[in-house]
């Protein structure tokens, strides 16, 4: 693929009515939908007219005067990008008039514009070099000797992007992009007149700022006043490659804009269905750690963690693998070794790693990082309607009369999907937030939640049966739906035990701490308000009763009809870039890829006969069961792909004795990251950049992940597992990742329809895809619920047992932030750490003062589980008596703090509830101590023996 | 106790009425401040209520009291309506300004106040948007759109939610008819703001008063919690400006009504249909609502009898600047430029003659007197190249240079700029040096005569690729050329409207501009 840049056709495409305009545009006739501006028509019909400050991706705005048109029948130049179509109406644009004028015009933007042309970093891709060449300006006869906005100094304080105003042209469009896509405001104009300047915020600098640094203003400038730092090092791209971004579940697509084998940067793709074009900080910006020094490019292995790494050759590391494994197996029996499939890697890549284990171990002792994420998605979604996935496309959000957040931060953790939320919550649609903090949803520009239930942690099977309480009481119900979709009688029991006076707001009021008068207006808002949407995210699952709020996430969306079309349906955020394909493809101890289990013995049957081995007919093991089995001593193997648990999993000191515990550790991945303190043997791995594949985001959309650049540790991670494969005697002989997925669709009910060829004509593919759905599916479950009749589950709570108590009077909550991804491995090898140099813990005034703790204190955070310590950020937005962190940086590792509680159905860990004390205190706690030395000897890697 | 009435008018002020009426307090005096009658030249004005009517004097001084409540002032006037000025006037909208005490709602309705509210009330929205349009009644502010068919279509509009909005941003140089009529009758304008409520079925009103007319939002908010209960359930409230010269464009007085940067829309949509906080909206002048309460109560054919051409009705002229008779003179459409100029407003103040006059603010065309035959109508004022506007009326004696007029036009547009559109954004300020180097150029280079070597002698810039022009002639072609684009490429009128002094200055008066001057039609 070439580089060519996206056609903009100047303004969106016209809000459907269903009717259509004829008129003739420069002789020709044409027919479009009415609402569609004379550029656009122009555009789609192949006459480009001059344009600066139109883009298809913001509303038309009408200040540049290069668009100018003639209509007959009408006085002076009207500006197309402003201007509807109208039936009958005759279009000129191009005439010796409007010649005179767009030159006109040019001519005063050239006058206070600098003549650098050749050595701007925008040259050859500047929107005002294009159209003064295309308006034919020669000549600027007001000369250069009158009032200038130019030599006015750069704000080059952002990382990624700078912004020099001497060349900007005061189009708007970055503000209006802020605004409108983004939706942060951080820009404004500064000034009247000639003297009109971009500010950011009260003229701040940008990284200072409430800029959050998404990309959308330097997307949206056609000059080089916002542009990034890497076009200006580097110089513009000369091939672009479309792929899908590797952080979180939103699958933002992008252009991969390339010079050579370098990576210039990053454009969001107008066509992705996903993102539309849009992108955060992570995504667009924060790629670097692809070629960050701390990369790790050749195998290395050891004998025990305590020695240093050496470095081997791939094939001795292969072997060295296979042989271990195989040993392990002899010694301890056919149970003792499994692996861990990543959410970060491709489908193909996943399908690949739990085919080896079940294929090869001969075992299912496969888990995946959803284990501690979704994994009651995939428990509550399956037990209500039949399907482990969300029900709508992102698209749907903006035909929702309602959303309802819970436990979910979008705007910092689903940045893309955050922005098209408040999009439409600024076209009215109304907010309600169930959280313990306030979030940005609940207050910012231009957005307010109309209720915010700030419940106290651990509560939300009671405060959403509350809800149900309210619906059904008040008889708020949609009868005709549940009697049509739904088992009667199971709603009935269902209605019967919310109906009872104990789960009224009310009564539940001391367990939640919520106003019950809020509960009854949010439950009445989301029933009766018109087309109600829930998304949520690891708030509700990441609990002891995570699966039971799913299913009672299910319950409220049932008994209010709010299923089975646009604009409404259950829809959980998904966390990592392939936590749906991970789980899609198999991930689970205990199911084949489609969630189709072990057990099934048809299902079984099909993968013995495509693999040619007998398979295991009980569920493995699940994380936890492996760690617990390996520090019994009868688990002694682990393959790891691209997951760090030792710092993302719960209660770090258990992990990291389970680990000790075993015999050989593989771990796959481009860093040394704190697992492989405790791997035996480290396995290079591949960025998303490196290879070709799919992911499949939250709205089980599966899109192509394309090879940019060859990969720098020689080999793509699904290459790799063929190799360990085939060195066990697999004979595995898959020559590209489209081969992969020919042999997941022919093995899964689900994806039949799924081939490269397919996603890379039509971009994306939503399952099911197959025979009866072969355009993929974007809303789920439309003409009735995938199991048949929706089922009614009841909820009762049952309060978890981590308690507060005198010693840990506090509890903890976890979460993420806008700048860095989950354990950070990537993000804190980028410029991200300008925002976020480290983790901090929230904690309420009240409390810190109780405490004598100062904002930036140090204080030590203790639970039952461990220690660790932190600096203190006193902020409002967490109530009294609770306290929240990140767990982005392994230096504070708040999973020392969290527990092993978990949730009832699928060991999900409960990291949103521990019990804590917090005090100041004086330095690193001794776990921090012991580890970080640890974890500096496990670092240690010999030297390569000197060639001769 | 002897009653008499002195203006609270801020003009009368300016001119020490304060002190004149703190006099005839002290003299035992009943004071009655009243609005301005609309001529300064006869400010501070007192008016002694006797048996045989008000009896007035002017201008006074606060040491004049005794003498003229003994009768024997020489600047005894007599019936103020009886002078000239005055009874060549047709008053409907300025009817009682001047007169009545402008916070009396007894004296409002004592002279025929609330007659067209409740006649509106008593009638269908429909038929009162027909009897707008029937009085041909045209948007005041300076548009001239048929204010019916606005109305009509805020009317038709689908929406629950509607809103008037007034158009008080009076920010032409010399022009003040808003401020005298909210100053001076502010119950009019509520009324006729609330007859729109009616007849759009709008429930909410805004008055948009720039922030440096602080008596007239004063008075107007007194107003509006006096006649509360009268107008309800229509809601009024005060919007203070903030000092920008194009929040009186429309849309950017939506914009700064809404909270937003002042700054100009693209049209469409139209603020009919989606105007404030995106809802359909009236938008009207002061003196296009000012006017509706006279339609309704005298009918659309009393309002409509009056006027020229398509112009019907009358306009309240401002005459200002040099003049000797300045003051607000509502006329019927139809009355010659010469007539409003010379007798009316008595020539020059200076006594010099007549050399320009600027009709419609600074950004109205200039006129030479040789153009004085033009009738006060919309239609014959656009095709001499001018227009009405608010219809102010800016006279100046033959000691003005019509360059620097010129210039101070191109600075006005600089300095007012909201900075969206290029034209104006760039143009503004482009045109300004452009006549700065006509100026300069104008002393040095003979008229036509142009030479070859008017190319700057330095290099201007040291990436410039040329040296530019600047001899008068290529000057003068920019300067026209620059005019066409802010005149044809602008997004509002002010970019727009720029060129109209600057062309006309041109064009009526070249030899300020270094030029041979015109050879004068009327030489006879």
């Amino acid at each position: 693929m070439g580089f060519t840049r996206e056609t903009d056709h100047g303004t969106p495409p016209a809000i459907a009515t269903g009717r259509n305009i004829t008129l003739t545009i420069d002789g020709e006739s044409v027919t479009l939908p009415e609402g569609t501006s004379i550029m656009r028509a122009a555009s789609l019909t192949g006459t480009a007219i001059p344009k600066l400050c139109a883009s298809d991706n913001l509303e038309s705005f009408g200040s540049c005067r290069l668009c100018l048109v003639e209509v007959e029948g009408r006085a002076g130049y009207p500006a197309s990008c402003t201007t509807p179509i109208a039936e009958g109406m005759t279009v000129h644009t191009q005439t010796d008039r409007l010649k005179q004028l767009r030159r006109g015009v040019m001519e005063l933007y050239i006058s206070d514009h600098p003549l650098d042309c050749l050595t701007c970093a925008a040259n050859g891709d500047c929107e005002l070099q294009d159209q003064a060449g295309a308006v034919g300006l020669r000549d600027v006869r007001y000369g250069y000797d009158g009032a200038t906005n130019m030599g006015q100094p750069k704000d080059q304080s952002n990382p990624y992007f700078d912004f020099d105003p001497s060349k900007c042209i005061v189009c708007s469009r970055c503000v209006r992009a802020c605004d409108e896509v983004q939706g942060t405001y951080a820009l404004t104009i500064e000034g009247m007149g000639f003297g009109s300047k971009i500010a950011a915020s009260q003229n701040d600098a940008f990284l200072s700022s409430e800029c959050v640094s998404c990309g959308a203003c330097v997307q949206a400038c056609p000059t080089a006043s916002l542009i990034e730092k890497k076009v200006v090092e580097t110089g513009t791209p000369d091939r672009a490659v479309v792929t899908t971004c590797a952080y979180c579940g939103v699958g933002c697509t992008f252009r991969a804009e390339m010079r050579g084998e370098e990576l210039v940067r990053m454009v969001p793709w107008k066509d992705g269905k996903a993102n539309r074009g849009h992108s955060c900080v992570k995504g667009r910006f924060a790629w670097g750690y692809a070629q960050h020094q701390d990369r790790i490019l050749n195998p290395m292995i050891r004998a025990s963690v305590t020695e240093p790494w050496r470095e081997v050759s791939w094939d001795e590391a292969i072997a060295y693998t296979a042989n271990e494994f195989r040993r392990i197996q002899a010694q301890y029996g056919r149970l003792s070794v499994g692996g861990i499939t990543s959410s970060r890697c491709t489908n193909e890549e996943t399908f690949l790693v739990q085919k080896m284990i079940r294929q090869g171990f001969g075992n299912n002792n496969v888990d995946t990082c959803a284990r501690v994420c979704h994994s009651p998605t995939g428990y509550g979604l399956k037990t209500t309607f039949g399907t482990s996935a969300g029900t709508q496309d992102f698209d749907s959000v903006m035909h929702a009369d309602v959303i309802l957040v819970i436990g979910a931060n979008p705007t910092d953790a689903h940045p893309v999907f955050g922005s098209r939320m408040k999009k439409r919550l600024r076209q009215g649609a109304k907010l309600i937030v169930i959280d313990p903090r306030q979030i940005d949803l609940v207050k910012s520009p231009h957005v307010e939640a109309e209720h915010h239930l700030p419940l106290r942690p651990g509560t939300n099977v009671a405060l959403l049966t509350a809800m149900a309480h309210v619906v059904v009481t008040e008889k708020l119900y949609d009868e005709a739906f549940i009697r049509e979709r739904c088992d009667w009688d199971e709603f009935q029991d269902w209605a019967d035990f919310v109906s009872e006076a104990a789960r009224s707001p009310e009564a539940i009021e001391p367990l939640t701490g919520v106003r019950p008068a809020d509960v009854r207006a949010a439950a009445r808002l989301y029933a009766t308000g018109g087309n109600a949407a829930i998304y949520y995210g690891l708030g509700v699952t990441e609990h002891s009763q995570g699966s039971s709020t799913v299913m009672a996430i299910a319950n409220l969306a049932m008994a209010t009809g709010n299923i089975g079309r646009e604009g409404v349906g259950v829809n959980p955020l998904r966390g990592q870039n392939n936590v749906q394909g991970a789980c899609d493809m198999g991930s689970f101890p205990h199911e084949f890829s489609g969630y189709r289990h072990v057990s099934d013995d048809g299902a079984r049957a099909m993968f013995e006969s495509a693999w040619g081995v007998k398979l295991d007919h009980e569920p493995g093991l699940r994380i936890p069961n492996m760690l617990d089995a390996a520090t019994d001593g009868t688990f002694k193997g682990l393959f790891i792909q691209g997951e760090d648990i030792l710092q993302s999993d719960p209660n770090t000191r258990h992990v990291a004795a389970g680990l000790a515990a075993m015999e050989c550790v593989v771990v796959q991945d481009l860093f040394l990251n704190e697992t492989a303190n405790y791997a035996h043997v480290f396995l290079p791995g591949s960025t998303f950049l490196e290879k070709d594949g799919t992911f499949t985001n939250a709205e089980r959309r599966i899109q192509r992940v394309r090879k940019v650049m060859a990969p720098l540790n020689g080999h793509a991670d699904w290459e790799i597992v063929q190799l360990v494969a085939n060195a066990l005697g697999l004979g595995w002989d898959y020559a590209h990742p489209s081969e992969i997925m020919d042999e997941i669709a022919a093995l899964t009910p689900t994806f039949t329809g799924v081939h490269y060829d397919r996603l890379d004509a039509e971009g994306s593919l939503q399952w099911p895809a197959n025979d009866a759905a072969p355009d993929g599916t974007p809303t789920m479950h439309i003409d009735g619920f995938v199991r048949g009749k929706g089922k009614f589950v009841v909820t009762d709570y049952v309060p978890t047992d981590e308690k507060t108590g005198p010693r840990f009077p506090l509890l903890l909550t976890t979460g993420r932030i806008l700048s860095h991804y989950n354990v950070g491995a990537q993000t804190r090898r980028t410029a991200n750490t300008a925002w976020h140099p480290e983790d901090r813990l929230e904690i309420h005034p009240n409390d810190a003062e109780n405490r004598g703790v100062k904002e930036g204190d140090w204080v030590s955070l203790r639970s039952r589980a461990g220690e660790t310590t932190l600096r203190a950020l006193i902020t409002e937005r967490v109530a009294p008596g609770v306290v929240y962190t990140t767990f982005h940086h392994p230096d504070t590792q708040a999973n020392v703090i969290t527990t092993d509680y978990s949730d009832w159905a699928t060991n999900c860990p409960e990291y949103k509830v521990t019990a804590v004390q917090v005090g100041l205190s004086n330095g690193p706690s001794d776990w921090q101590e012991d580890y970080a030395d640890h974890a500096r000897q496990s670092r240690r890697i010999l030297p390569v023996e000197a060639a001769e | 106790m002897t009653r008499v009435f002195i203006s609270r008018d801020m003009a009368s002020v300016a001119l020490g009425a304060d002190a004149v009426a703190h006099a005839f307090a002290d003299a035992g005096c009943e004071v009655v401040r009243t609005g301005s009658r609309g001529l300064f030249s006869i400010e501070p004005l007192v008016e002694v209520e006797t048996e045989g009517g008000r009896i007035g004097y002017g201008p006074v001084t606060p040491d004049d009291a005794a003498r003229i409540l003994g009768g024997n002032h020489p600047n005894r006037l007599g019936d103020v309506a009886a002078l000239p000025f005055f009874a060549a006037q047709q008053r409907f909208t300025f009817a009682r300004c001047g007169i009545v005490d402008p916070l009396s709602l007894a004296d409002y309705a004592a002279h025929g106040g609330w007659t067209g509210l409740d006649i509106a009330r008593a009638a269908e929205p429909q038929a009162v948007v027909d009897t707008l349009k029937a009085s041909g009644l045209r948007g005041r502010g300076g548009a001239g759109f048929p204010t019916g068919i606005k109305w009509q279509t805020v009317l038709d509009a689908p929406g629950g939610t509607k809103y008037i909005v007034c158009n008080a941003d009076e920010g032409d140089s010399g022009t003040f008819a808003d401020r005298m009529l909210m100053e001076g009758d502010p119950f009019c304008l509520i009324e006729g703001m609330a007859i729109a409520a009616h007849a759009v079925g709008a429930t909410h009103g805004y008055i948009y008063i720039r922030s440096e007319y602080p008596f007239a939002i004063q008075t107007m908010r007194d107003a509006i919690a006096l006649s509360a209960d009268r107008i309800a359930p229509f809601t009024l409230e005060v919007r203070a400006g903030a000092g920008a010269y194009v929040c009186g464009e429309e849309t950017a007085l939506l914009d700064s009504i809404e909270g937003k940067r002042g700054q100009v829309r693209a049209k469409p949509p139209l603020p009919a249909l989606a105007g404030l906080f995106g809802k359909p909206t009236v938008i009207n002048n002061v003196l296009s609502l000012a006017a509706v309460p006279f339609i309704l109560a005298e009918g659309a054919d009393a309002y409509a009898k009056v006027g020229f051409g398509r112009s019907r009705g009358t306009m309240p002229v401002q005459l200002a600047g040099d003049v000797r008779h300045g003051g607000l003179f509502e006329v019927g459409f139809g009355i010659t430029l010469g007539e409003l100029v010379n007798d009316i407003g008595g020539g020059t103040a200076s006594g010099r003659p007549v050399r320009a006059v600027q009709v419609g603010g600074p950004l109205g065309a200039y006129f030479p007197p040789s153009k004085f035959d033009l009738p006060f109508d919309y239609e014959a004022f656009t095709a001499a190249g001018g227009l009405i506007g608010h219809a102010g009326i800016t006279i100046f004696d033959d000691s003005v240079d019509m360059a620097h007029m010129a210039r101070f036009a191109m600075e006005f547009c600089a300095v007012e700029s909201c900075g969206k559109c290029t034209p104006c954004r760039i143009g503004s300020t482009r045109g300004v040096e452009i006549v700065d180097r006509i100026i300069a150029a104008r002393e040095t280079e003979p008229a036509r005569a142009a030479t070859n070597d008017g190319t700057l002698g330095k290099a201007l810039y040291s990436r410039a690729p040329d040296r530019i022009d600047v001899s008068l002639e290529a000057q003068t072609t920019l300067l026209r050329d620059l005019c066409d684009t802010m005149k044809y490429g602008s997004l509002c009128a002010l970019g727009g409207f720029t060129p109209y002094p600057v062309l006309s200055a041109l064009d009526h008066f070249p030899e300020d501009f270094g030029a041979a001057a015109p050879v004068t039609e009327a030489a006879e």
